[in-house]
């Protein structure tokens, strides 16, 4: 278990109004905190918009402009080109979104942002469906995972977003999880670093919507993390990969049993959903040593 | 009669260009464009503009109207001078940031080229494109010539920045948009005293800390709307200073409302764009006919000028209303607008509503001259009827 080095900036309040438990508070702590007060924030109609709570109260020290669903990438070039015309080309842009307004309404807008290589910071808190209104499935939604728009699990597989971004060769592209918190933090500074269009997606897995225990987030995303469900990775320029972590355990069942979208799955399912995951960690390793 | 006598100030120039010209003496700090016909000369010339260093605006290029003009409000939400243009699919693909824009009181300037909307598919000068946006917020203006776009770009982001509204300026497709006509242009000096630069009350990234568009209650949001609504109030106002200004400093009017050989007029006709120029000829030719016609011209359509247009309908006998446009259910939607203006008045002119070139048809000067006769012995039918 790795020791959280970490010193708050005071970027993010308490009296946010996230569930008891939500781990997307605590990584949008260690972002905002990461990023620090040079930065304007976009956000899109998700979890976040409702963390920050209702006007005039704000949990992010930062100012936010909560724009429209589809549009977040592109609110967020608008608020980075008029810094940029006003003499501020230094301001961090940061936009907030979740896997609804990323995977699926925001996709258009999001990869003209990134064909245009806009100098922005795109955060997606993915939880793997609309679960602000009530948890209902998105193009994220993994197979057999039931929600309320696919109750009998759904049947087809999480759309690879991160290939997709990949192939618009954009110069960085990393998954992070609130269960290393530390990598989370190097990765959002290394982020910050770089000009042009950055793609970070942060696992997080949703107490209601998944139906994760209170106490339950973090070990949740940690099991996702270390049985290759949610590799930590990087990609710079649409090529080059790096594992953060190149190692997983061959087993998900403990990943799904901590959730309740899973507990209808038979033996087959989920033998299935392993076979999967070892698909796609092969691929990925193989990605990733042909770049060494 | 609609173009000057050519001057030195002048440069042949279609609707599209008279108005990136607009767009370039205002200066603005962003411009995200999306091309569409009859839209892209606008954004042709701005980009040439712009590669020449005559214009120095961050242009971007994003992949739709909606993302443009998500872009725009963002933009212009850090106190960014921001235009924007389009037509007709993309001004309704940008519906809902219509009102977004408005509701967060970004004073953004947009072009928007009339055409017909689909389906089926045409490409032809009709107001319904906008005209269906009327409640969303936005100011209107709905501009006659090249000339009259130019005057009107500049004129537009003075009222915006006035009154933290977004101000859409609509010219007809082709018959504005590509005809070419003698343009003056102002000289840089002169935009640059007639606009300004101010800072806003609210920008976003100011230091404040403060963030726009949060999830408010009930109350909050109602509050939005009637400050939204006091700020509708004091465009016509706004919208008279700007022209009085402009004529001071280049010796051409643009008023809300406009009139030509009117003021013994007992026929006239009331119309917005492209179709005055017609309806000009017209009356010069009925009234060598000795028949006593005037035009109305509805320039500023949102907020439209109730008041005023009370005042100038009375007295008319015949009030001929040509609508280059077709709301489905209702008819004419200028027609509506002077209805509900007139109702309740005393002694108000018979109104004829008629549907007058919808899709692009043209109108034949003939036409208006025999229509200002039919109507004299027609008692007005409560729906818009399509002018044969």
């Amino acid at each position: 278990m790795e020791k959280i080095e970490y010193t708050d900036e005071g970027q993010f309040f308490s009296g946010h109004v996230a569930c008891a438990g939500c781990v997307e508070a605590l990584s949008m702590r260690v972002i905002l905190n990461t990023l620090g007060k040079d930065t304007v924030g976009v956000v899109a109609p998700s979890c976040s918009a409702v963390i920050l709570g209702g006007h005039p109260m704000s949990a992010a020290k930062i100012p936010v402009l909560h724009g429209t669903l589809e549009s977040a990438a592109a609110s967020a070039s608008g608020v980075k080109r008029a810094l940029k015309a006003q003499g501020r080309d230094d301001t961090t842009v940061l936009c907030l979104a979740g896997d609804g307004g990323t995977y699926d309404i925001g996709l258009q807008a999001l990869s003209s942002a990134a064909e245009r290589n806009e100098d922005i910071l795109y955060v997606c808190f993915d939880n793997e469906g609309y679960m602000n209104t009530g948890g209902q499935k998105s193009s994220s939604t993994p197979r057999n995972a039931a929600t309320g728009s696919t109750p009998f699990g759904k049947t087809t597989r999480k759309k690879n977003l991160i290939e997709i971004l990949a192939a618009h060769r954009i110069p960085y592209i990393a998954t992070v999880s609130p269960s290393h918190l530390n990598d989370m933090a190097a990765k959002i500074a290394k982020a910050q670093t770089i000009e042009g269009t950055k793609v970070v997606i942060v696992l997080i897995p949703c107490l209601p919507g998944w139906g994760v225990a209170d106490n339950d987030a973090v070990a949740t995303a940690r099991l996702g993390v270390e049985s290759g469900v949610f590799p930590l990775f990087e990609i710079e320029d649409g090529v080059r990969y790096t594992m953060t972590k190149s190692d997983k355990s061959d087993a998900i069942n403990g990943y799904l049993k901590k959730q309740k979208r899973y507990r209808h799955l038979t033996e087959a399912d989920r033998a299935d959903l392993q076979a999967e995951v070892d698909e796609t960690w092969s691929r990925l390793l193989a990605q990733a040593e042909t770049t060494v | 009669m609609n173009a000057p006598a050519f001057a030195d100030d002048m440069q042949l120039l279609n609707g599209n260009h008279a108005v990136a010209w607009g767009v370039r003496l205002a200066g603005p700090d962003v411009a995200p464009l999306y091309p569409i016909t009859p839209q892209t000369p606008i954004l042709e010339k701005l980009v040439e503009f712009q590669s020449s260093g005559a214009f120095q605006a961050e242009l971007l290029t994003p992949e739709s109207e909606h993302s443009a003009m998500a872009a725009a409000i963002a933009a212009s939400a850090t106190g960014a001078r921001v235009f924007t243009a389009t037509s007709s699919q993309g001004l309704l693909l940008m519906h809902e940031l219509l009102h977004f824009a408005s509701g967060a009181r970004t004073p953004i300037v947009m072009f928007n080229v009339n055409r017909t909307p689909a389906s089926p598919w045409g490409f032809w000068p009709d107001q319904i494109d906008s005209l269906s946006q009327r409640d969303t917020g936005w100011v209107q203006l709905y501009s006659e010539n090249p000339q009259d776009s130019l005057d009107s770009v500049i004129q537009a982001f003075r009222i915006a920045e006035a009154t933290n509204l977004p101000v859409m300026i609509n010219h007809d497709a082709f018959y504005v948009s590509h005809s070419v006509e003698p343009v003056s242009l102002p000289s840089p000096e002169a935009v640059t005293d007639f606009l300004p630069r101010q800072a806003r009350d609210i920008q976003l990234g100011d230091g404040s800390g403060r963030s726009l568009g949060a999830p408010i209650d009930q109350a909050s949001w109602n509050r939005t709307r009637r400050d939204l609504d006091e700020a509708m109030k004091t465009v016509e106002q706004f919208a008279i200073d700007a022209s009085q200004v402009w004529e001071k400093q280049t010796g051409r009017a643009s008023a809300p409302l406009e009139f030509y050989r009117y003021h013994d007029a007992e026929i006239v006709f009331v119309t917005m764009g492209s179709m005055c120029g017609t309806a000009r000829e017209a009356i010069d030719r009925l009234r060598t006919s000795g028949i006593k016609a005037g035009l109305l011209k509805v320039r500023l359509f949102r907020p439209l000028p109730n008041e005023a247009l009370r005042d100038a309908l009375r007295g008319a006998q015949h009030a001929i209303v040509l609508d280059r446009n077709y709301s489905p259910g209702t008819g004419g939607v200028l027609h509506q607008e002077l209805r509900s203006v007139l109702f309740g008045t005393k002694d108000p002119p018979r109104l004829h509503g008629y549907l007058a070139g919808v899709g692009g048809l043209s109108v034949p000067v003939e036409r208006l001259e025999a229509l200002a006769t039919e109507v004299r012995d027609t008692v007005p039918a409560a729906n818009s009827l399509w002018l044969e």
